[in-house]
């Protein structure tokens, strides 16, 4: 027989593994300016760092202007990167010598999934949608939809976004109050304290 | 000590067995079944009471009662073991207010009475001078009470939240792990014994909200009933809901929850991550206790069975003994 629980290490160290057990994602996106030298796989020493905090690229503007003849590049680089590891990324740049001229407002970006299930087709699913979106503050970021059989409820696992844990929760009491109307059931994530 | 013990299923005969193995310096001197009961305050021969109620369905002599024994001078501790009625109570609620005006302690499995009455047991104890202990009533085997009680003593509790179910736990783990519908889950919880020919009691979940009840109104002191609870169960939870959340290494279970300082009192199925401590297997019971001081502490047992509930029951039966006389 398999072993019941969890493995020790998990049960053990609580406090350590905490972050983990929060299903809120909250990244913060944010914009910077950055100098490096001018020589072949620099760039490399600008997205490595990014991507071992677990951040995520959205876009990089490399422009080389002919008529400046330096040694040195600016990039320009917009990033999503997890809260609180804005710090240890800018510290990752200085040690590889890569030089930050700017860092643009910084956007704070919540997401929390819930799972959904009844007859979301039949109640009119871009009502449902748009009830979230049109508020302003959150917005239905992604759906993922399994159909077993016509006339079967079928599950979908909804995504909603937005700029603070505040507004996250003032849209699920919007989805809560839907659900109720609408009559499906809603199963969140079970919250750490 | 001498005992006296109304009621004996599966609980009951667990309770005695482990009296009769166990070098406890307890002596069952009272005994009452449905439909027969005995008497004899030199100590009963538990061995030959067992046998005699295996092969004739009676532990004692017909026309023995509960209240025969309620009345009789032959015990100091009542145990009561008989099967409970989550919307009167009775009669083990009659047996155990009984007991408790003639200053007897009590120790019961029964969630009924202490979930529908706990506030006036509770007085009618404290005005007699009497125990009433309830260990077994939520979790099982898992010593949920004395943790709280004794173990985490100064500290204020937070929060409380678990698995307090272990039918609703075996069918989720089931449909997660083997991709079984909901029906054929339940199917096959039937089939092993976790789950009663009626299961609405389990998987609607009223049988967590009532331990949710007794928790919030024994450890916060709070007056609650089982209206107060808000409750979803499992039965609307699809296979393919579990899919989507094992995508992210995430599952889903139902979890109880009380949270005194939001005033929630809540049994939902929750998404969570399969690394949360509280992911127990099969008919596993958890509950993870938030304090001021301690931090987090989670306990995690078997919830159900006729051994683990007479451990609770037997603990909460020495922790009467030898704090008797002890008290201010």
């Amino acid at each position: 027989m398999p072993f019941p629980f969890p493995p020790y290490n998990v049960v053990k160290d609580l406090s350590r593994s905490r972050l983990k057990y929060f299903q809120d994602a909250i990244n913060v996106q944010v914009s910077m300016k950055l100098e490096m030298k001018d020589s072949p796989g620099q760039l490399v020493s600008v997205i490595q760092p990014i991507s071992e905090i677990g951040g995520n690229i959205l876009s990089v503007i490399h422009e080389r202007d002919p008529a400046v003849k330096s040694d040195v590049l600016d990039v320009q680089i917009l990033c999503e990167i997890p809260e609180g590891s804005l710090e240890p990324l800018l510290e990752s740049f200085k040690q590889r010598g890569v030089s930050v001229l700017r860092i643009g407002e910084e956007r704070l970006l919540v997401r929390r999934s819930v799972i959904l299930i009844g007859h979301l087709i039949h109640t009119d699913i871009s009502d449902t949608i748009g009830k979230i979106d049109s508020t302003g503050f959150a917005e239905v970021h992604a759906l993922s939809m399994i159909m077993p059989a016509i006339n079967e409820p079928s599950s979908t696992k909804m995504t909603i976004k937005s700029d603070s844990l505040a507004n996250i929760n003032r849209a699920l009491d919007i989805l809560r109050d839907v659900a109720r109307q609408k009559e499906f059931l809603i199963i969140e994530p079970l919250e750490d304290v | 000590m001498r005992i006296a013990m109304l009621g004996l299923g599966s609980v009951g005969k667990g309770i005695a067995r482990a009296i009769l193995e166990q070098d406890l310096g307890l002596s069952l001197t009272a005994v009452a079944d449905s439909k027969s009961g005995r008497i004899e305050p030199s100590g009963i021969d538990i061995a030959s009471m067992l046998e005699q109620k295996e092969r004739t369905g009676m532990c004692g002599t017909p026309g023995v009662g509960a209240a025969d024994i309620l009345a009789s001078d032959a015990y100091d501790i009542l145990i009561e073991v008989s099967p409970t009625n989550a919307e009167t109570g009775e009669p083990a609620l009659g047996y155990i207010r009984e007991a408790l005006s003639r200053g007897m302690s009590v120790v019961t499995s029964n969630k009924g009475p202490v979930a529908l009455d706990y506030q006036s047991l509770h007085l009618l104890a404290k005005e007699h001078g009497a125990y009433l202990r309830y260990e077994a009533t939520v979790c099982g085997a898992i010593p949920i009470m004395h943790t709280i009680e004794s173990g985490l003593a100064g500290n204020t509790i937070t929060k409380l939240y678990g698995v307090f179910n272990g039918t609703c736990n075996y069918i989720l783990t089931r449909m997660a792990e083997e991709g079984l519908t909901y029906q054929q889950a339940l199917l096959e919880a039937r089939e092993l014994g976790y789950a009663e020919a009626d299961p609405t009691y389990d998987v609607k979940g009223i049988d967590a909200a009532i331990k949710l009840v007794i928790l919030a109104n024994a450890v916060w002191g709070m007056e609650k009933t089982l209206d107060d609870v808000e409750i979803t169960g499992i039965d609307g939870v699809t296979t393919a809901a579990i899919a989507l959340a094992e995508e992210q290494d995430l599952t889903i279970r139902l979890i109880g929850e009380i949270i005194p300082a939001e005033d929630v009192l809540r049994v939902s199925p929750r998404i969570i991550p399969k690394s949360h401590p509280l992911v127990v297997e099969e008919t596993l019971n958890a509950v993870a206790i938030d304090t001021e001081m301690a931090g987090e502490i989670t306990l995690i047992g078997k919830g159900a069975g006729s051994l683990e509930t007479a451990s609770a029951v037997i603990s909460d039966l020495l922790f009467i003994r030898d704090c008797h006389g002890r008290r201010s």
